[in-house]
């Protein structure tokens, strides 16, 4: 049997600390996308496809451009980009939650765009800009859609909010003044089982505001 | 999902030949929104995935010639947000009802076009023809969304795709790349309902690939896409109406309407199409045309609140194009 | 009487009922928050279920042999065992696990399980057929107040209808499950659960079943789940996943992951019970209503189902003449579990809906119907209030319409109401509030946050007490090696861990304050804390930062105990809340398909700590009730026995374009002085009588059952 731990050590739930100082209006501005590096790897990847080659069912070596970054891992062709990222790569914001394109929670942008990322393969995410929850935020400053989801209280057990952080992004990233229409049809992709959406809309209409 | 081997050829030739039948049962992978649900359920189980992402040759959308060009991956966003599309409303009305941004951004228009059913017997491992212990699920079964109209048997199931009855209407053609070189055939000829559990729901062979849509000019149609749908967030439609008229005088002249989610296939209905010719194409002669498609109608025991459904649409889609 | 304990007088509270962002909020925002299903341990393994297909039938067979050759195969237990008898599909039978997900997957999938089929039934609603499979138990006939047939002879008008609601289920966003890492005698726990405190003992019971593993103390097992992704009433107990996949660690000496998959979490981890009746709702002329007489029927599985309680809220014993009966259908599908409000929805349902139609027959404004019979409720005044308070928030006065939206298009708008009661009184806990000499404050409890907001409660608690913000407030829960907490089940948290909260705030500013007088040369019973200051009520320059105040604690940390309940700890918390909602709906006669304009939602609940919070936890609740009032339902085949949706797909939960607008009033200062009651429950049971009854005062007629569905709403009004 073992005694009782200390109840003062760094417990796990929220921490204010080094990232109190979050404000609404800083934010960073993309995360350094290395151009080169997604240049690269676009040749990689050309090249391999150049030889027509086949490649699996064993593992394959695969390089993956995830906010900025480039990540080398071996997977097995059917390996999807969400167990990639969240069993492979520790980055486990996206959830796998329906794992069927029908709820929203494993949304990441890749080249721009919102997706499933439970039905991406992860090899065929080779080639392209992938930026997941963890890259939009630093230590010291959300982005604004986050900020707002807190501002609106846009979250119960949270476990929908990185899907619906990432729709919401990628609305405001493509319109800075979306109507409240504009903001609900960009979030018809995601579902919340708790019932945020009150929150999550004002917070996406907000925040696309903010962000332009 | 069972392991298989994946390649990512150039151009359609060697997909084609990627595909041959000596490589096992393959499966052709376009956006992956369909088909990766399909290998998780173990609905197929191929040995070699042939992914389209690489053949530039199939993306884009533009004009040609007087009509349009659609390239088999292009995507449903792209359709949205192409100039080129602008001009056909029903198509773009049909793609809107495809309603996540995720989807949008990952289905293709040819993956549209190709999925497979959304039957729940089938998805969930009972077949295409949904059986037990050779008997027939569906027609005593849970059958709310199956099929109203070609529903003799043994397939119950409906077309899921909302583009098809847009493009049909509108006229379009598929090219088709096999090992042996393309051929071309009618949107509509790419469907049929299986008559045994061999027969898929399209035309294909395994080795063959949608390479483009092709759309005539639609100058001188109205054309209108109406879906019922119960929620805004991805839903499927419980039926669509996709109409193309044509007018002379004040008078429809010529007629196209095609319906959705309601049979094994797109419905092209021709009663439908008499109905409305020589009459206003408003909604009073719609509700005649949605009568009139709906007349050889046979619904199953639980859905036969599609038969109104399917009426509404199109009349609201000859209401709209009116 | 009294006491240092109770709650600030209003003026006092700087914090307590004021709006404050969730503490965690930017944990969840950022995608940061460590949920169990996120936990990535060393050498982890990942286990999966094998659950039985078949609905009824008995296991002849297991044969692991494929599996165990699969590539990363690294190990199974058995759940249950050949002879055993499934009672549903989806039952688990056994638990297998392997180096990747990949190779879990295949795995199970190897695995050939052979069974003896039995007669199954899985439908509920057509109670004539359930009978003739001899499915059907009735229950002892139920009949309260006044002489039955005297009040039917009373009443003036009588309606008669048919209601009903299906079954439906949690769809927890996070599946049930954990990982197990169970390391010499220690098991460490990281589970989804709403019971921090009480799943040790729980997997300890379990585990010692089974004779190779010998006796565990529940003391050896540490669960540890500081987030969980949604419970809502199904997430209390370890489960036989929890105990497979612990046996999993030990066996493999890995930590272990299980979590359910989708179709698995919605086929046997969920599931609220259906309900459907008969009802005969009888009144006088002036509305004054008379009798309540009910036949009802539902199932929760296997085990059937106990009655639901009717007459609801207006059910005065005295009064009302009263007479239920229930029949209990057994059927093969996942049994039910606790879902937010157990039984109070489809009491609802099974009493407002009847009470709307009875308004129609009576030619009434149900408004004015349902305030008559206020005093047949237990607290006839605050509903009055609410229903006034309600139907101005929906522009009742201007947009109420006699039944049957008589305007031009196909487009029919209607209202309606619904009433309800919950009791959320608090559970017990305990607390330790600890003041470090560096100033730092933490509160420590086994308690959990299922997203209700526990941490942001906790934090304004000690904030408030003593005089600090929330910032500087650490509060440690979701580890079962904290003082003891209850479960989050019943509305009962935030009654019961703000209690213990507040008693050990208070007493460890009591330790505080007597160091702090000594310093300051006053009386400790002088001395306030406020504003980040310990400072003299009766001299104000005697005062010490909050810091400062701390640092002559030299190096010693105060320890303040508090307990719920404890008599002497003032009044606190109390229960029974009521609540009101009004839907504004718009139907398409042609389609039949619902749309919500507008719902809007009163709510008391004594004294609000955390508005935002309490406001999110209705909106929630509104929104899972558009969700069962129009989408969601559990379809089973009877044929095959099985669940047909259990995804995501054509089990339909609503989207943020598909609730319309939400308004929500917390009733705040009327009954601050009843302390804190709970709040997690009570809105989540009137949105579907409420919107049922919108439907009907649009379109003219009674849609019987909910989900309202295009055909049932195409087929009710054909049948009218
Ligand atoms: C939640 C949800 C809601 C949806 N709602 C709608 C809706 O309302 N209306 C609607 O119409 N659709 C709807 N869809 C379907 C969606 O439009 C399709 O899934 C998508 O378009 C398929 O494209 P894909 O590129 O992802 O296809 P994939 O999944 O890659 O492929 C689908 C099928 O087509 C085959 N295929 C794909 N491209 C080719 C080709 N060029 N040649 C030969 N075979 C090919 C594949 O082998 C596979 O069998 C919905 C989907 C989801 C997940
Ligand atoms: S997990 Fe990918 S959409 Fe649900
Ligand atoms: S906050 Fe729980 S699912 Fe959205």
């Amino acid at each position: 049997m073992s005694s009782n731990k200390p109840h003062d050590g760094p417990g796990e739930g929220p921490r204010y600390g080094p990232r109190k100082g979050f404000s609404r209006r800083t934010f960073i501005e993309g995360v350094g996308i290395g151009a080169g590096a997604v240049g690269a790897l676009g040749a990689a990847d050309q090249a391999r496809a150049a030889t027509n080659e086949v490649v699996g069912p064993d593992p394959v070596s695969i390089t993956l451009s995830i906010n900025g970054k480039t990540h080398k891992l071996d997977v097995e062709p059917r390996v999807t980009l969400i167990d990639a990222l969240r069993n492979m790569l520790d980055h486990t914001g996206a959830k796998k939650v329906c794992d069927r394109a029908t709820c929203g929670a494993c949304t990441v942008i890749v080249d721009g765009s919102p997706v499933y990322s439970c039905t991406m393969l992860a090899i065929e995410a080779e080639g392209r800009r992938i930026e997941t929850i963890e890259g939009i935020s630093s230590d010291d400053a959300m982005h604004p859609v986050q900020v707002q989801f807190v501002e609106h209280d846009a979250q119960q057990c949270g476990f929908c909010t990185p899907g619906l952080v990432m729709a919401g992004k990628a609305i405001a990233d493509r319109n800075p003044r979306p109507s409240m229409a504009d903001v609900e049809s960009g979030l018809c992709g995601n579902i919340c089982r708790c019932g945020t959406y009150v929150g999550v809309r004002k917070a996406v209409y907000e925040a696309a505001r903010e962000s332009a | 999902m069972q392991n298989f081997e994946y390649i990512a050829p150039i151009n359609t030739l060697s997909a084609a030949q990627a595909l041959s039948p000596d490589a096992g049962v393959t499966a052709v992978l376009a956006g992956g929104t369909d088909l990766l649900s399909l290998l998780k359920q173990h609905v197929e189980t191929p040995t070699r995935v042939v992914s389209l992402r690489n053949i530039s040759a199939l993306r884009g959308i533009s004009k040609r010639g007087g009509g349009l060009r659609i390239g088999a991956m292009a995507t449903v966003e792209d359709l949205l947000g192409s100039k080129a599309a602008a001009p056909y409303e029903s198509l773009l009305q049909a793609a809107r009802g495809i309603t996540a941004p995720q989807v949008r951004a990952m289905g293709t228009v040819a993956g549209d076009l190709l999925q497979r059913p959304r039957c729940w017997y089938f998805r969930n491992g009972y077949g295409l023809l949904a059986k037990s212990e050779g008997k027939a699920l569906v027609p005593s079964g849970e059958n709310r969304y199956h099929a109203i109209l070609g529903n003799k048997g043994p397939a119950y199931f409906v077309n899921a795709s909302s583009l098809a009855p847009a493009l049909i209407s509108l006229g379009a053609t598929v090219s088709v790349a096999g090992p042996e070189g393309e051929r071309e055939m009618s949107v509509a000829d790419l469907y049929r309902i299986p008559s045994s559990d061999a027969e898929r729901e399209n035309t294909l062979a395994p080795n063959e690939i949608v390479t483009e849509i092709n759309v005539p000019s639609a100058s001188g149609w109205s054309t209108a896409t109406y879906e019922v749908r119960q929620r805004q967030l991805l839903d499927w439609p419980l039926a669509t109406a996709s109409v193309a008229l044509r007018m002379r005088g004040g008078k429809v002249s010529d007629a196209r309407v095609v319906l959705g989610h309601v049979a094994p296939i797109p419905w092209r209905s021709s009663e439908a199409e008499t109905a409305l010719k020589g009459k206003a194409a408003n909604e009073s002669s719609g509700v005649e045309a949605g009568k009139a498609a709906m007349a050889a109608a046979t619904p199953l025991s639980q859905n036969k609140a599609k038969v109104q459904l399917a009426t509404v649409a199109v009349k609201r889609a000859v209401g709209m194009a009116g | 009487m009294a006491t240092k304990y109770d709650w600030p007088a209003a003026e006092d509270r700087s914090l307590i009922g004021k709006r404050h962002n969730r503490v965690d909020g930017p944990e969840k925002a950022r995608g940061d928050a460590k949920y169990s299903y996120d936990r990535n341990l060393d050498g982890m393994l990942v286990a999966r279920l094998v659950t039985s297909e078949v609905p009824h039938g008995r296991i002849i067979g297991i044969d692991t042999s494929a599996a165990e050759k699969v590539k990363g195969y690294k190990g199974h237990v058995n759940i249950q065992n050949v002879g055993d008898e499934i009672q549903w599909a989806g039952s688990e039978i056994l638990a297998i696990c392997a180096d990747t997900e990949e190779h879990a997957r295949d795995a199970a999938a190897a695995v050939n399980v052979h069974f003896e089929t039995l007669p199954h039934w899985v439908k509920d609603e057509d109670v004539k057929k359930a009978g003739e499979a001899n499915r059907v138990k009735p229950a002892k006939d139920d009949t309260k107040g006044p002489d039955l047939d005297e009040a039917w002879k009373s009443a003036d008008a009588t309606v008669e209808g048919y209601y009903g609601l299906g079954i439906i289920t949690h769809c927890c966003l996070e599946p049930h499950g954990q990982v197990v890492d169970w390391t010499g005698d220690e098991i460490t726990v990281y589970a989804s659960t709403q019971a921090v405190a009480r799943i040790p003992a729980d997997l300890a019971k379990g585990l010692s079943r089974d004779e190779s593993i010998g006796t565990v103390a529940a003391e050896s097992v540490h669960v540890i789940t500081p987030y969980m992704g949604g419970g809502f009433g199904s997430k209390f107990n370890i489960d036989t996943w929890g105990i497979a996949c612990a046996k999993l660690s030990k066996k493999t000496g890995k930590p272990v992951k299980l979590m359910l998959d989708r179709d698995e979490e919605l086929k046997v981890a969920g599931g609220r019970p259906s309900d459907y009746g008969n009802i005969k709702i009888g009144a006088k002329k002036d509305g004054t209503l008379v009798a309540y007489e009910s036949e009802t029927w539902s199932t929760g599985g296997i085990a059937g189902r106990g009655s639901p309680p009717v007459p609801y809220v207006y059910n005065n014993e005295e009064r009302l003449a009263q007479k239920a009966r229930h029949l209990n259908v057994s059927t093969n599908i996942g049994p039910a579990r606790a879902w937010r409000a157990p039984n109070h929805p489809q009491a609802a349902v099974l009493t407002m809906c009847p009470m709307e139609d009875l308004a129609a027959e009576l030619d009434m404004d149900p408004v004015e119907f349902f305030k008559k019979n206020a005093d047949l409720t237990a607290r006839p005044e605050v509903y009055r209030y609410e229903i006034d308070k309600c139907a101005e928030m929906i522009g009742w006065k201007d947009k109420w319409h006699k039944r049957g939206d008589s305007g031009d298009g196909p487009v029919k708008r209607g209202l309606g109401l619904s009433l309800h009661t919950w009791g959320g009184r608090p559970h017990d806990s305990t607390c330790e509030v600890r003041i470090q000499p560096d100033g730092g404050v933490s509160v420590n409890m086994a308690s959990q946050d299922l997203g209700v907001g526990t941490y942001t409660t906790l934090s304004v608690i000690a904030a408030e007490t003593f005089g600090l913000q929330i910032p500087d407030i650490t509060v440690n829960i979701g580890s079962s090696r904290l003082p003891i907490s209850g479960a989050s089940g019943g509305s009962t948290t935030v009654g019961g861990t703000t209690a213990s909260t507040r008693r050990a705030a208070v007493n460890a500013l009591d330790e505080l304050k007597s160091v702090v007088a000594e310093s300051l040369g006053v009386e400790a019973d002088d001395l306030a804390a406020k504003d980040g200051k310990i400072f003299a009520k009766s001299d104000t320059s005697k005062s010490l930062s909050w810091n400062d105040a701390c640092k002559k604690l030299g190096n010693r940390t105060i320890t303040g105990h508090g307990k719920q309940p404890d008599r002497n700890g003032g009044k606190l918390n109390d229960s029974g809340v009521g609540g009101v909602q009004m839907a504004d709906v718009s139907v398409d006669v042609e389609t039949g398909i619902v749309s919500i304009n507008k719902i809007a939602a009163v709510q008391d609940v004594g004294l609000v700590i955390c508005l935002e919070q309490c406001e999110s936890q209705v909106y929630g609740s509104l929104i899972q009730g558009v969700a069962w009032a129009l989408y969601e339902e559990s379809i089973y085949d009877q044929t095959t026995g099985t669940m047909l949706n259990p995804d995501m797909e054509f089990y339909k939960l609503p989207g943020a374009a598909d609730i319309g607008e939400l308004e929500v009033h917390m009733v705040q200062g009327k009954y601050d002085d009843r302390g804190v009651i709970g709040i997690g429950e009570p809105p989540a049971i009137s949105p579907g009588a409420a919107i049922s009854n919108a439907v009907a005062n649009a379109i003219g007629v009674r849609v019987p059952t909910l989900p309202l569905t295009p055909d049932r709403v195409l087929a009710a009004l054909e049948n009218a």
